[in-house]
């Protein structure tokens, strides 16, 4: 330390360069060497983002359900055609309704739909005539969606039905919904920016989570230190050859989100590059920081697996709204980098430069991104156990 | 045979315990994240952020907004007076919806005709927009019913009456809390299993394995015992969190659910080996786990139906045991579907984990550089 502070700053930072090229030349020796960085990189992002942007869906569509018409006559025809109409639906008719609930129980259909013996008569009464409908509530979310879709179609049969009788519909106040980003509310285009949030995090930690660990582990962070390098230089050395490889696989995630699966991108690409480019930091900053605490591959792929995916994928807000959560599981959804990155890439893509969602994420961003480098700064030291 | 099986099995339990950082990633993280998932993961929406745009000056709109505020999902954040300042209200989040009522609103209705309202919704998660407006549907059709009741009006000719089955609140909860039981207790096999034969490529200590008197298959027994304990101990841990803690119905009989969770066990296990034995490094051994791994939580019907994938990925989804043991985990915990309605997820866990340890043994034999 002493011999280089008497040495000229200038001179002390070509050295200081020269010795960082070649570190980054030999990460990137070993990066060939091995190919499972590149297969993360590049084949990563391809496969899982083939097999989710088609795979992963909310839109229900041909739901499978049991229609049970006591007594058919042309009302209830109308109905059951409007149904047939519908294509949330695929109605199949049964004799009765334990025929229909037994269909239920074995998963053949979702929902029982049943019109009784006094369908027709009650219609034409003064009162309202009822629709049974009964919805396997295991999974809430689909339960929830089909009574919707039930309800819709019952609001359009309404209507036809008095105009068919001549009334006007007396539906006090009528809901005009408008959807903004999302009109059709396909939920592809807000699935696909999730996925790349999820990939980048997965690619950040899987490059770093173990190198550092590898140098101790083979002993060759002794040797190492027995140069001239400093720590600073022996982690930028090992962050600059991973951020080039992990930009690659960014850059292609982003290609396929575009022309494969058609999500609009309404925000500025600049900006998308430079949030994606900090979010890189930060997941890469991650994985050295598990690196180094664990100081063994092991270790350091056991806590990488439990750190990475699970957290990215259920309280980043890729899929359940975090604003729903309890107050403690809120606070700590900050800690996840996936968080900020999944609100950037769902306002850029879908609903352009809106810099007041913007701003706080990439804050948030940075100071994830010190924190964890920080840390693997602090935390490696130029000294052995 | 036995014995030699067993002494491997209590060096694999030192090797994963004896290092202080391992035995706490282990057995810490997967509970607190039963925790913090357990809450994490629902579609079931509170506290949504919504504005109010009332140009309308007469009572019926109040009667109306007051509706919203009584429900529970609803909370106003703002009202607002212009109609440009709907755009900034959603673009920054600040609300995800806004219902703007027109100046005619309380004439329209009192003198007996229909009146709109419009609900603007934040798209970007499309899922939370359609719960948004479904939710919203509700409050507006509670209010239509009312004010037929109390102003006279025909009634609609029909209605709908809504029972759902098995889970009468349409608690999401009770949906998740299940499928996370999968997901921690694969997670927990693969941290035991995905690195264990890479590590001892990597350091060498496979070759000594060799020379013993044990064979590839007896080896392999030795390393999938202790990765079947620990995933018995800890699924048994979160199972008892689900039922006492998170007071999810468990309905079927224990006989079932552990029949699931021995063979998913045993499948995991068979999965995390052959990961584990083609891999020469263990930076390879990790990356195998993940792609194993990340396929199999998203397309097991965790989040998202398998109905809804097209159908060359649901024919893919046929090879992962997760989407067989999540049947059994909610049919079991939900439904208290009984053992024989259940043998088919049963069989084709036990073929996926017969398939998996055989790969793993020969890949074990066959794979020495």
């Amino acid at each position: 330390m002493n011999e280089r502070s008497q040495q000229k700053p200038s001179a002390a930072a070509g050295k200081s360069a020269m010795r960082l090229r070649g570190l980054i030349r030999k990460e990137f020796l070993q990066i060939f060497r091995d190919p499972s960085s590149i297969a993360i990189a590049f084949l990563m992002p391809v496969v899982l983002l083939l097999l989710f942007g088609y795979g992963v869906s909310l839109d229900s569509e041909s739901i499978p359900v049991a229609l049970v018409v006591e007594q058919p006559s042309a009302d209830t025809a109308s109905f059951t055609a409007a149904f047939n109409q519908s294509r949330y639906f695929v109605p199949t008719s049964y004799a009765s309704t334990q025929a229909a609930e037994s269909a239920m129980m074995a998963g053949k259909v979702h929902a029982v739909l049943v019109l009784r013996q006094d369908f027709a008569q009650r219609l034409r009464g003064p009162g309202s005539a009822p629709i049974q409908l009964i919805v396997n509530g295991v999974d809430a979310n689909t339960a929830r969606i089909i009574s919707g879709y039930v309800e819709g179609v019952w609001g359009r049969w309404l209507e036809h039905l008095a105009l068919a009788r001549g009334e006007s519909l007396a539906t006090p106040v009528r809901i005009e919904q408008r959807v903004w980003f999302n009109s059709e509310l396909r939920s592809r285009n807000f699935l696909v920016p999730g996925l790349i949030a999820i990939i980048m995090t997965l690619i950040g930690a899987l490059l770093t989570a173990m190198v550092m660990a590898r140098e101790w582990e083979r002993g060759t962070m002794e040797a190492l230190m027995v140069t001239p390098v400093s720590m600073h230089e022996v982690i930028l050395g090992k962050l600059i050859p991973y951020f080039i490889l992990g930009l690659g696989g960014l850059a292609l995630s982003v290609a396929m989100a575009l022309w494969l699966f058609d999500v609009p991108l309404r925000g500025s690409p600049w900006l998308l590059f430079g949030a994606s480019a900090l979010f890189l930091l930060t997941a890469l900053g991650m994985g050295l920081f598990i690196s180094t605490i664990a100081r063994s591959q092991f270790v350091a792929g056991q806590i990488a697996i439990i750190t990475t995916f699970l957290p990215a994928f259920l309280l980043s807000g890729f899929i359940f709204d975090i604003g729903s959560m309890p107050a403690i599981v809120q606070t700590l959804t900050h800690a996840i980098a996936a968080r900020y990155y999944v609100a950037i890439l769902q306002t850029v893509f879908l609903a352009g430069n809106v810099w007041s969602v913007i701003l706080p994420n990439v804050l948030g961003l940075c100071v994830l991104a010190v924190i964890f480098l920080g840390l693997t700064i602090r935390k490696s030291r130029k000294r052995l156990e | 045979m036995w014995r030699r099986i067993f002494a491997l099995a209590i060096k694999e339990f030192l090797t994963l315990l004896k290092d202080k950082r391992s035995r706490v990633v282990i057995f810490v993280p997967p509970l607190i994240q039963l925790m913090v998932f357990g809450y994490a993961a629902t579609f079931d929406l509170k506290h949504v952020p919504f504005a109010v745009f009332n140009e309308d000056r007469g009572t019926v709109s109040r009667e109306l907004v007051a509706a919203f505020h009584g429900a529970p999902s609803f909370e106003e954040v703002a009202r607002l007076r212009q109609d440009h300042e709907i755009a900034p209200m959603i673009d920054s989040q600040q609300a995800l919806m806004v219902i703007r009522i027109g100046p005619r609103f309380s004439a329209d209705l009192l003198s007996g005709r229909s009146a709109p309202l419009q609900v603007i919704v934040d798209g970007r998660n499309s899922n939370t927009a359609q719960l948004v407006v479904n939710y919203a549907q509700a409050i507006v059709k509670g209010f239509n019913s009312d004010w037929i009741a109390s102003h006279g009006g025909r009634p609609p000719a029909a209605v709908i009456e809504t029972r759902a089955w098995f889970n009468p609140n349409l608690e999401s909860r009770w949906f998740f809390v299940p499928g996370i039981v999968g997901l921690l207790t694969l997670l927990v096999t693969m941290l035991v299993t995905a690195l264990s034969v890479a590590r001892e490529r990597e350091q060498g200590t496979f070759d000594q394995l060799l020379v013993t008197p044990l064979r590839p298959g007896e080896i392999l027994l030795g390393k999938a015992l202790p990765s079947f304990v620990i995933g018995m101990g800890e699924a048994t841990a979160i199972i008892l969190v689900a039922v006492f803690w998170f007071h999810v119905p468990l309905l079927g009989k224990l006989l079932t659910l552990y029949t699931g969770v021995v063979l998913f066990l045993l499948s995991a296990i068979g999965l995390g080996l052959m990961i584990s034995s083609l891999a020469v490094t263990q930076q390879q051994g990790l990356l195998g786990a993940f792609f194993f791994l990340v396929p199999a939580i998203i397309l097991s019907g965790f989040a998202t139906p398998i109905e809804n994938m097209p159908s060359l990925v649901q024919h893919l989804t046929l090879l992962n045991p997760m989407r067989y043991f999540l049947v059994i985990l909610r049919g079991v915990f939900l439904e208290g579907t009984p053992f024989e309605l259940l043998l088919e997820p049963f069989v084709a866990m036990a073929a996926i984990g017969a398939v998996a340890l055989a790969a793993a043994t020969w890949l074990f034999r066959n794979r020495m550089y």
